[in-house]
């Protein structure tokens, strides 16, 4: 089990976990609930830059579709293949199995804490 | 707008599932999973409420002939027990409805409008009623809407304890012969431990199923009494997400999607529903005759490949290059559950309209082919 209060999260529902320079992503439990069941997932290459507040990549379940924001600046080092070949990792396991990508970073913009993010999604 | 709650609201909560706002009320849009839900209706059952549905009911010896009147079809060649899809017209031929209507009397019907067009129909119904004898009741606040829908559905009835036929045995024991018995869009008028339910063999979702329709105040121990006489037949509550995807494998328009005041019924395909041949004057009749301009779009099936789906308000293009046009657009759209691939539907230039002809969606900047197919997507076995 992923420690969720060790981990730091967006207003658009995504987490991130530091380690180093590198950033893991992925979407909340409380995102892939309002999703609904995740159907394809589309992800940005490895190697592409992207920028904090940018989409870069789309997430659609049977019911809508919920645009990727990058949460960093930085380089794409690995997208995760498994979610994109299996899109049900996103609800079954969002914290874990289900990341997203893998981000060379060497800043962090503010982001909230464990507590703020439930506060903001009222859990 | 004061958001409404169903009768079966504390069931839904206590089940766990999500809500969304339709037409006002907090509807459930699903309790655990929407392919599960999905899969569950094409494989066993699914117990939906459709409480918020409107029920607009006619009485009095001329309801006939008021509803020929008011409605695109013939209502008065129905007998008594069987209903019938129809569509309320206006003057134009554009579509304020789509309905079904139950005959559950000589001279006494009862219309389900959907739950956003539920005062405007009940104001047609009654303007359009004007000249003849017959009074219009809206009693949609007392009435409740279970469906349950699946091959399992009429062995979940069976098993379920305090039914009775009108005019049958007490102890119901003459059930089973009145439920197997009952063809598809026909009703009975029964009771639930006393209380009075009709029973009909209708559905939205391309399965075989059952819709009930009973006072609010009995709607939770007939949604418990069916729930648990279901789950040995692997029952579960479905949502309004669910009933979406299937009822669009089934090619079964939606009210604000495929139909609206701007579509004429042909341009749906739903030619059919009209009844010209019938005798006398109704709504709408003078621009049906005249029929829609020689381009107007027509509503289409769209088959993809991969796993991205077009959705509604997404455009259709007659080619994947930059300079090729327009020519259409998704109103209703998924990847589909059963099927594996992307499915839509979609209203097209006529002459691009053609079964085989390959088309493209636009998917957010993507042009994804997609061919015209014959509706519906998906035809449970008989």
């Amino acid at each position: 089990m992923t420690d969720q209060t060790a981990l730091q999260y967006t207003e658009e529902h995504e987490w991130i976990r530091v380690d180093g320079d590198v950033a893991t992503i992925g979407i909340t439990d409380y995102a892939a609930e309002k999703l609904g069941d995740v159907v394809y997932v589309d992800l940005p290459a490895a190697g592409s830059t992207v920028t904090a507040g940018t989409v870069i990549g789309e997430i659609e379940s049977t019911k809508s579709v919920g645009e990727l924001f990058a949460p960093v600046d930085g380089e794409i080092l690995e997208a995760n293949q498994a979610v994109v070949d299996s899109p049900e990792l996103v609800n079954s396991d969002p914290f874990g199995e289900g990341w997203l990508i893998k981000v060379s970073t060497t800043s962090l913009p503010k982001l909230l804490s464990h507590d703020e993010y439930r506060a903001l999604t009222g859990e | 707008m004061t958001e409404r709650l169903s009768p079966l609201d504390g069931v839904h909560r206590a089940a766990g599932a999500s809500f969304t706002d339709f037409a006002g009320w907090q509807m459930p849009v699903r309790y655990s999973s929407d392919l599960a839900e999905h899969h569950a209706v094409r494989n066993a059952a699914g117990i939906f409420d459709l409480s918020h549905m409107g029920e607009i009911v006619l009485i009095g010896p001329e309801s006939a002939a008021a509803l020929d009147f008011a409605l695109a079809g013939k209502l008065s060649a129905i007998e008594i027990g069987q209903a019938k899809y129809s569509l309320l017209l206006a003057e134009d031929g554009g579509i304020i409805d789509d309905l079904v209507v139950y005959r559950t009397g000589d001279d006494r019907y009862m219309v389900v409008a959907n739950a956003s067009n539920r005062e405007v129909v009940a104001d047609e119904f009654r303007a359009r009623a004007g000249g003849f004898d017959t009074d219009v009741y809206d009693e949609s606040d007392d009435v409740a809407l279970i469906a349950v829908q699946g091959p399992a559905s009429r062995e979940i009835l069976l098993a379920t304890a305090g039914f009775t036929i009108e005019g049958g045995h007490p102890d119901g024991e003459d059930v089973p012969e009145a439920l197997a018995s009952l063809r598809y869009y026909r009703a009975i008028a029964g009771a639930f431990r006393g209380e009075p339910m009709l029973i009909a063999r209708t559905g939205y979702t391309g399965e075989d199923g059952f819709e009930l329709y009973i006072a609010p105040e009995h709607a939770t121990a007939l949604w418990e009494a069916l729930t648990e006489a279901g789950a040995a037949h692997a029952l579960v509550p479905a949502g309004l997400a669910s009933r979406d995807t299937l009822r669009l494998e089934a090619g079964m328009p939606l009210y604000g999607h495929e139909l609206s005041r701007d579509i004429l019924p042909v341009q749906a395909g739903l030619g059919r529903v009209v009844a010209l041949s019938k005798e006398g004057d109704f709504v709408g009749r003078a621009a049906i005759e005249q029929g829609p301009a020689a381009d107007a779009p027509v509503l289409v099936g769209l088959a993809a490949e991969g796993r991205r789906a077009g959705r509604a308000g997404y455009e259709v293009f007659d080619g994947d290059g930059a300079d090729s046009a327009p020519v259409g657009v998704v109103t209703s759209g998924a990847l589909s559950p059963t099927l594996g691939h992307p499915i839509a539907m979609a209203f097209v230039a006529p002459d691009v309209a053609d079964p085989g002809r390959e088309l493209y969606l636009d998917v957010r900047g993507t042009r994804v082919p997609a061919s015209v197919v014959a509706l519906p997507f998906y035809k449970r076995n008989a």
